[in-house]
């Protein structure tokens, strides 16, 4: 694998990982807006825009771009997060041109008033999807919640109001302020040669506006709140829980992401092993989140209502034993052995290159290979993950649960 | 596509696929037992289930938490899921790893603990996950079209059913494992970068004294008669439907696959355009092919509003009777294009190569070489595709739905 970089002449910044050993090339462009972008008035028009961008711009109609995309036979899709929306297309290297040409015109859609009114149906069904969906329904309030007041507590999706209310001229205007060559990269991984990919950008993305990147970083300052949304007719209760952690630029993160393995992976954790082994929950897990300027320990908790209070103090335990007396060298190897050999499968395919490429590039200008991470995962110390239990303990400030619960007391 | 597979059987009747990738870093496996839950006895439908949650729980000696410790420290992402036909279980690591994580799953496989103190945590788990099932829509829906288009026990839940799980006890979880976790019918798919003649002489040492078992018949029974609503109070209204194809092992199976991909089978198919592009009825919707050894069905889904519901469900039949009115060389182009994409990547994927391996053997008794698929779909023309739909338009469908408010079934009843 060959990491290869250059800024194009409108200044947009193209960065390829080339290896010939594999079958497919992935291009995507990531582009560093999402819902913390938003203000009130606009909630949701992140998302929605990566949908509109599908539908078309001059040169291509929304027919022929998804009729395009399939006969040359991509796998190719869109998302956006919080802070990234990310538009992608894996296909094998003959079709390269064609996928970049596409993926392009995604950048500049002509955001037609007709296919704004149409495609805002399909995003109002996409929220009422995920409202029957309690896990997500968590995730949405505990992120509003805990960064409440906060650009990273706006919701990814919008409400119903906020996107009926919302109109193309808005998001025109949003358009023109985020999509542009300050924001943008064009990231490639995969089989194919540096030169072309570079010829290939500069036929394709000169459009893309130049620009200046904006973002505001405050610091997160989470208050101690707990809210239950209660669903009566529901059988599980779902909880999550969140407190501060290191930020995207922070050395620590790959410690705090083996604690986070240590303390609450799917299985073989201490939370697996306190609650999900013997019965008591159904999940019952750790993640570590990092951001642009911020940092967050997730738990999450899926278990029959009558046992809620009894396994959050559980969770307590093990939380508290952690910030009491750290991990075991032992437990260190474990989640060593195992992130590692994650990352290794993870970046066998380009897609899967794509991504760590794009979000090394985003989030810290800098390019990681497999071995820079394998190196760095290995080299991480019981002195660091101590370092990380001491400045950001396993403490959570904020508490939500969906389910039938209508308070968290014992009983 | 150049791809060397080698086959061979065990005197216990464990049949192996080895396929070597020598461009990958890792190595995958999938081990398929007959062991899924159309095996579970009357009334004690879980009982596979609840096996499925023992197996990680201790084995040949080692203790859940030395076993897990073990595997963890290969870095060996694992999985033991229960299906209808099989309970498997799947693996990957790096390559150089593989050899030394066998012994460990086979140990799970051939000799799990199974006990007493496992039992309790075990069931309680299957119960909370099919609690989490009734709460999310759409699982539940697809649960309940299952059942009404393949015949007990092969529409039956393999993931149990709440009102039976107080009846099943350990020892009905260590007499399916006893009667059905068998080496003669047991398939063995390997991929990833490895030495064939290394790994077979691993397999061979680590699965030699699996016992072999009678093999047992299974018995179906009646298929419940749709259209069926259930009643539930969610944001949007979700509709299942179903109808009959033929299964994988046919002759015509490509042409079953087209049918189905040109519905569904990318932004560009059918379903996609009519439905959601071009009116904005919903977010999801998706058809595909589900097949048995002697059976296959269509599994058709869309999510949408309450007050959108009907039209959609009108419109998407309309749509799927509509593909018998005539097909374009664009549109079947498309699907061919789409096939070679992703025959060619999955020579990145050794999870995916391993599990290709076992299915094509459980359904075809041989392995279909990606060279072959893509023969076949090349050869694909247009008015063969035409003829499949016209003669497999759907005399009758599975209707059900989930959601507030039930639905005029008419669009399907009047077929």
């Amino acid at each position: 694998m060959k990491f290869q970089h250059c800024t194009l002449s409108n200044g947009l910044t193209l960065i390829a990982e080339t290896n010939p050993a594999v079958y497919s090339v992935a291009a995507g462009f990531f582009v560093r807006t999402g819902s913390r972008d938003e203000t009130n008035e606009v909630s949701g028009v992140s998302h929605f825009l990566e949908h509109m961008a599908f539908k078309g711009d001059e040169k291509f109609t929304a027919d022929d771009i998804n009729r395009v995309f399939d006969e040359i036979g991509a796998k190719y899709n869109a998302s956006t997060s919080e802070e990234v929306t990310m538009y992608y297309a894996a296909v094998l290297p003959e079709y390269l041109e064609h996928a970049m040409e596409l993926l392009s015109s995604l950048m500049q859609p002509s955001l037609r008033t007709e296919d704004f009114d149409m495609e805002k149906n399909v995003i109002l069904e996409e929220i009422s999807m995920y409202e029957d969906q309690p896990s997500f329904t968590c995730y949405d309030h505990i992120m509003a919640t805990h960064f409440s007041g906060h650009p990273l507590g706006q919701s990814i999706l919008g409400t119903n109001e906020s996107i009926t209310a919302l109109s193309a001229s808005q998001m025109q205007s949003y358009h023109r302020s985020h999509y542009h060559t300050g924001n943008i990269t064009l990231a490639i991984a995969g089989n194919c040669q540096f030169e072309d990919v570079v010829a290939l950008a500069e036929k394709y993305c000169k459009g893309i506006p130049m620009g200046t990147p904006s973002r505001m970083l405050p610091t997160v300052q989470p208050k101690p709140v707990t809210k239950l949304v209660v669903r009566e007719a529901s059988n599980q209760e779902h909880i999550m829980q969140m407190g501060p952690g290191p930020d995207s630029r922070d050395n620590l993160r790959f410690a705090a992401e083996l604690l986070s393995v240590v303390v609450g992976d799917d299985s073989g954790s201490r939370l697996f092993w306190e609650l999900v082994d013997p019965g008591h929950a159904e999940s019952a897990d750790l993640s570590y989140s990092e951001y642009d300027g911020a940092g967050a320990w997730m738990s999450y908790l899926s278990c029959s209502p009558e046992h809620v209070v009894e396994n959050l103090a559980r969770f307590q335990k093990v939380f508290n034993d952690i910030n009491a007396n750290g991990i075991t060298a032992d437990e260190l190897e474990q989640a060593r052995n195992k992130v590692a050999s994650r990352i290794v499968l993870r970046g066998e395919r380009p897609m899967g290159r794509l991504s760590s490429l794009g979000g090394n590039w985003m989030y810290r200008s800098e390019y990681r290979s497999i071995s820079d991470d394998l190196k760095a995962v290995r080299a991480v110390t019981l002195d660091e993950i101590r370092d990380v239990v001491r400045l950001y303990p396993l403490s959570m400030t904020t508490t939500v649960g969906v389910g039938p619960l209508t308070e968290l007391a014992a009983s | 596509m150049s791809q060397t597979i080698n086959s061979f059987r065990l005197p216990n009747g464990l049949l192996v696929l080895v396929e070597p990738m020598p461009d990958v870093q890792s190595a995958a496996m999938t081990l398929l037992t007959p062991a899924g839950g159309v095996r579970d006895a009357a009334k004690k439908c879980g009982t596979a289930a609840i096996l499925t949650e023992m197996f990680p729980r201790g084995a040949s000696g080692l203790s859940a938490k030395e076993l897990c410790a073990a595997m963890d420290n290969l870095g060996l992402q694992r999985g033991v899921h229960v299906g209808s036909a099989h309970i498997t279980f799947s693996a990957a690591t790096t390559a150089d790893r593989l050899c030394d994580a066998l012994p460990h799953i086979a140990g799970m496989i051939m000799a799990p603990h199974l006990a007493d103190d496992d039992f309790e945590p075990a069931r309680d788990l299957v119960e909370q996950s099919l609690m989490s099932m009734e709460d999310e829509p759409r699982q539940r829906l697809g649960k309940v079209l299952r059942e009404y288009s393949y015949a007990a026990p092969w529409g039956s839940s393999s993931e149990g059913e709440l009102a039976d799980l107080p009846q099943i006890t350990a020892d009905d979880v260590r007499q399916h494992f006893s009667k059905y976790v068998s080496p003669n019918e047991a398939i063995l798919g390997v991929a990833g970068n490895i030495d064939p003649a290394q790994i077979r002489e691993v397999i061979e040492s680590v699965f030699g004294d699996w016992k072999p078992l009678p093999i047992h018949d299974i018995e179906t029974g009646e298929l419940p008669k749709s259209p069926y609503h259930i009643e539930h109070d969610s944001a949007q209204t979700h509709i299942g439907l179903a109808w009959n194809t033929v299964p994988y092992k046919d002759e015509r199976y490509y042409e079953a696959w087209a049918a189905v991909s040109l519905l569904s089978g990318g932004m560009s198919s059918r379903l996609f355009t009519e439905v959601r592009e071009k009116r904005g009825l919903c977010y999801a919707i998706s058809a595909s092919l589900s097949t048995l050894q002697n059976e296959g069905r269509v599994f058709a889904y869309a999510g949408t509003t309450p007050e959108r519901a009907q039209e959609t469900l009108d419109v998407t039949v309309a749509e799927i009777l509509r593909l018998s009115e005539g097909i374009t060389d664009d549109e079947l182009q498309r699907c061919k294009a789409r096939a070679k994409s992703s025959l060619i990547m999955q020579q990145e994927s050794t999870t995916s190569r391993a599990s290709s391996l076992a299915r094509d053997m459980y359904h075809l008794d041989r392995v279909v070489s990606l060279n072959e698929i893509n023969e076949r779909i090349n050869a694909l023309t247009t008015s063969q595709v035409r003829d499949f739909v016209v003669e497999h338009t759907p005399k009758s469908m599975v209707l059900v739905t989930l959601g507030p408010q039930s639905l005029d079934p008419g669009c399907v009843t009047s077929l």
